[in-house]
């Protein structure tokens, strides 16, 4: 019964995108006034279906419907409440529905706050267009109402999976990457039309650092939980699929200071509307290498190499017709000719330098696969080379940052610039010194240093400009965290006894001893540790490992004491008979920072959106 | 020389700029930090030095794992059904390494052929089996 509602909806939802995606562009076309107002009902026809499609699958998930093959093989009826909700993501067709919903949920938004716009059906038909597409490839290659074989019993969920981090990052890292289709949408729309003016940059903008911000925050969670869940106290691994979200991060980055470029001063608007397809072509190719199994990663599950394909062409049709399209306009696109101002140029060239950081990360994300459809061999390509590659990046960003705010949107003297930052330069410089004094690494002494350098660049400017004032205050935050921590964090692998302590930095680890742990669908022993710290009482830690009973898998459960200044971590290894168990330690300082640097980023973004509504709500009074 | 020629100098060097610092990091760091990936009969068959650091892969043979006693060392064979080379390793094992299931190491040869693995590598899915692990065992048996 589910089965046949739910594959009806996606059915119905796959002509109503159709049409919704063609009838306005004939509309716009024959300038006829109907097929163009007929844009917005169908889209929100649309957005009805796939929300009743979702429905009734996450009620399939509730119920345990095991006749669903999706359900069957990522539920079972043990699994707790808050997964079987949230299990509707946890494997290929979920996320893909997700993805088409949130594609329409942004939509709505999109409906809803720019109800004047009067691109709107021109937009509304290229978001139909995608979801056209992207139906398509769910209904012709990974129906998730397919039915199982068979009876089954449920194969749970991966208990990878069984963790709250995995209930909020999927969706809002899903969230910012169908984001960018928006802004692609607006881009392409005012390409047609052939008429890229302020207005344009402004609403492009606006969607763009909204999108941006859901991809940060989709970023920092899927950090927080691998640090979380994986057991090894690492929280970014450079794993392909984590670099297909860092890619459409920061071309978006660069998207979001060149609109402000082209807003505030009309320049570069071939360059901005050429980023925002690279964003969404972006988001498109991390769907692809995450969902096709092409990529050897951690989290590849074995997939279906016509999804692959599909994936692929879809890709291919969607990005050559959004540059075909592109190319028509440039010649129209010239920008006025005005001498450059220092604003100018340093957004330009933090534009190279993030479009750089990106190629050097696609390419080597891509080598592998590069060299595997050659056959020129089985290589990976690892964390040492994107840490060596885009460090100079980062310290060449960091450095360009600290500068932007004191150069002017008008014609200025570099003297005058020198004459605002010396003494900020010289104390930066005094700060890099003391750390190289306390015979920290070379790498942590400039990039601290050059944190502080954005720090105080950015300490007057919380006024005036609060988004670029929080969010560049995050990010060296985040650099921060990320030195400190791993310049000064600890590990130890032992072997113990109940009984016996260890001690890593300041702590001292006691194992008290072991008992039987279980919970709905999973079995499990727990150690339990005494955390104290010159003999004074700090906290009881109890990490566990656990075997999952539907699918035999075995999870570390790590236990964290987390603090401003420092993690405790702590991970069981193998037990190796008579009472023994190797235990993985960790002392992290300071890397709670770089997540709070993320949320401060966030915080930028969003105080940003104010900002500028505020300021058009002046410009429509004034 | 007009500011419109000026401009679009700038533009090119800047340009320029970019792509040759992109250019060089690139081919520096891709030189030293790409990691090939070996199957036993692989490294039997050629002659790989001692500080030549790379991944083997292939399958955890059955019954093979040993433990100390009193440390964290541990070995294990690793075959692809045709060779097969003796892996030690000091730490904890992966949740989802398994003896008879894929597994990957990382690390390099010592003089008698035996490789000492800096890392042991887990994977997702308790299924899983690297693709050129899964082929080379397709081949050889």
């Amino acid at each position: 019964m589910i089965q046949l509602a739910g594959q009806l909806s996606l059915s119905f939802a796959l002509m109503l995108a159709l049409l919704q995606g063609l009838l306005p562009l004939w509309g716009s076309y024959r300038d006829n006034p109907y097929t163009l107002a007929a844009a917005r009902p169908f889209a929100l026809g649309q957005l009805a279906l796939v929300v009743i499609a979702y429905v009734l699958l996450t009620i399939a998930f509730l119920n345990s419907d095991f006749m669903i093959a999706y359900v069957a093989e990522n539920s079972h009826a043990s699994l707790p409440f808050m997964y079987r909700l949230t299990a509707v993501w946890g494997a290929h067709e979920g996320s893909i529905l997700l993805w088409i919903l949130l594609l329409n949920v942004w939509t709505l938004l999109f409906i809803l706050f720019e109800k004047q716009n009067s691109n709107l059906p021109l937009v509304l038909a290229i978001l139909g267009l995608i979801s056209f597409s992207f139906l398509c490839f769910l209904l012709l290659t990974s129906n998730p109402f397919a039915a199982a074989v068979g009876p089954q019993t449920g194969h749970d969920l991966n208990p990878l999976l069984q963790d709250p981090g995995f209930v909020i990052h999927p969706p809002m890292l899903y969230m910012g990457y169908v984001g960018f289709s928006v802004t692609f949408a607006i881009t392409l729309a005012a390409l047609i039309r052939g008429r890229l003016d302020a207005n344009w940059a402004n609403v492009a903008r606006q969607f763009a650092i909204a999108a941006w911000c859901f991809l940060t925050l989709g970023i920092m969670l899927g950090s927080w939980w691998a640090y979380r869940v994986l057991g090894w106290g690492g929280f970014w691994f450079w794993d392909p699929v984590e670099n297909a979200s860092l890619l459409p991060w920061l071309s978006g980055t660069a998207l979001i200071h060149t609109l402000a470029l082209t807003e505030k001063r009309g320049t570069a608007k071939a360059w901005s509307a050429l980023l925002a397809l690279i964003c969404f072509a972006l988001s498109l190719l991390g769907t692809f290498l995450v969902r096709s199994g092409v990529l050897i990663s951690a989290h590849t599950f074995a997939n279906d190499p016509k999804r692959g394909v599909f994936l692929l062409l879809l890709l291919a049709i969607l990005i050559c017709a959004a540059l075909f399209v592109y190319l028509i306009r440039l010649p129209q696109l010239s920008s006025p000719q005005k001498p450059f101002v220092p604003r100018e140029i340093i957004l330009l060239v933090n534009s190279i330098l993030l479009i750089v950081a990106m190629l050097t990360i696609l390419l080597g994300t891509l080598y592998p696969l590069i060299f595997d459809a050659l056959h020129l061999g089985a290589i990976s390509v690892g964390a040492p080379y994107f840490n060596l590659v885009m460090a100079p990046l980062v310290l060449l960003m960091m450095l360009v940052m600290g500068f932007a705010p004191f150069c002017a949107w008008q014609s200025q003297l570099v003297k005058r610039i020198w004459q605002l930052t010396w003494r900020k330069c010289c104390f930066c410089l005094l700060i890099m010194l003391i750390i190289w004094l306390q015979r920290m690494p070379f790498m942590t002494g400039i990039s601290i240093g050059l944190s502080v350098w954005i720090l105080v660049s950015v300490m007057s400017t919380f006024r005036i400009a609060p988004g670029m004032a929080f969010s560049h205050t995050g990010f060296a935050v985040f650099i921060i965290g990320i030195m400190l921590s791993s310049s000064l964090s600890t590990e130890k692998e032992v072997r113990l006894k109940p009984g016996q302590t260890t001690i890593i930095g300041p702590y001292q680890f006691l194992f008290i001893d072991t008992e039987g742990t279980s919970g709905s669908n999973f079995r499990g022993i727990r150690a339990n540790f005494e955390v104290t710290k010159h003999n004074r009482h700090i906290v009881n830690l109890s990490p566990e490992k656990r075997i999952y009973t539907v699918r035999h898998m075995v999870m570390t459960k790590v236990d964290i004491h987390p603090s401003i200044f420092r993690d405790l971590y702590i991970a069981l290894g193998e037990p190796y008979g008579q009472d023994d168990w190797s235990v993985r330690l960790y002392y992290k300082p300071f890397i709670r920072w770089i997540w709070a640097g993320g949320l401060l980023m966030i915080l930028g973004g969003i105080l940003g959106i104010i900002q500028n509504k505020k300021r058009e709500e002046q410009n429509i009074h004034a | 020389m007009n500011h419109i020629h000026k401009r679009r100098i700038y533009i090119i060097v800047l340009l320029a700029v970019g792509l040759g610092l992109a250019a060089g990091l690139i081919l520096y760091a891709l030189k030293q930090n790409i990691n090939v990936f070996v199957t036993p009969s692989q490294i039997l068959s050629s002659h790989l030095s001692p500080d030549y650091h790379f991944r083997l892969g292939g399958m955890v043979k059955k019954d093979s794992v040993i433990r100390d006693k009193k440390s964290l060392n541990v070995s294990f064979i690793v075959t692809d059904l045709k060779s097969e080379i003796t892996v030690f390793y000091t730490g904890g094992l992966p949740d989802l390494f398994r003896e008879g299931k894929g597994v990957v190491a990382e690390g390099h040869l010592d003089q008698q052929q035996h490789f000492i693995a800096t890392q042991v590598l887990a994977k997702h899915d308790e299924n899983y089996m690297p693709k050129n692990v899964a082929e080379m065992l397709k081949k050889n048996r």
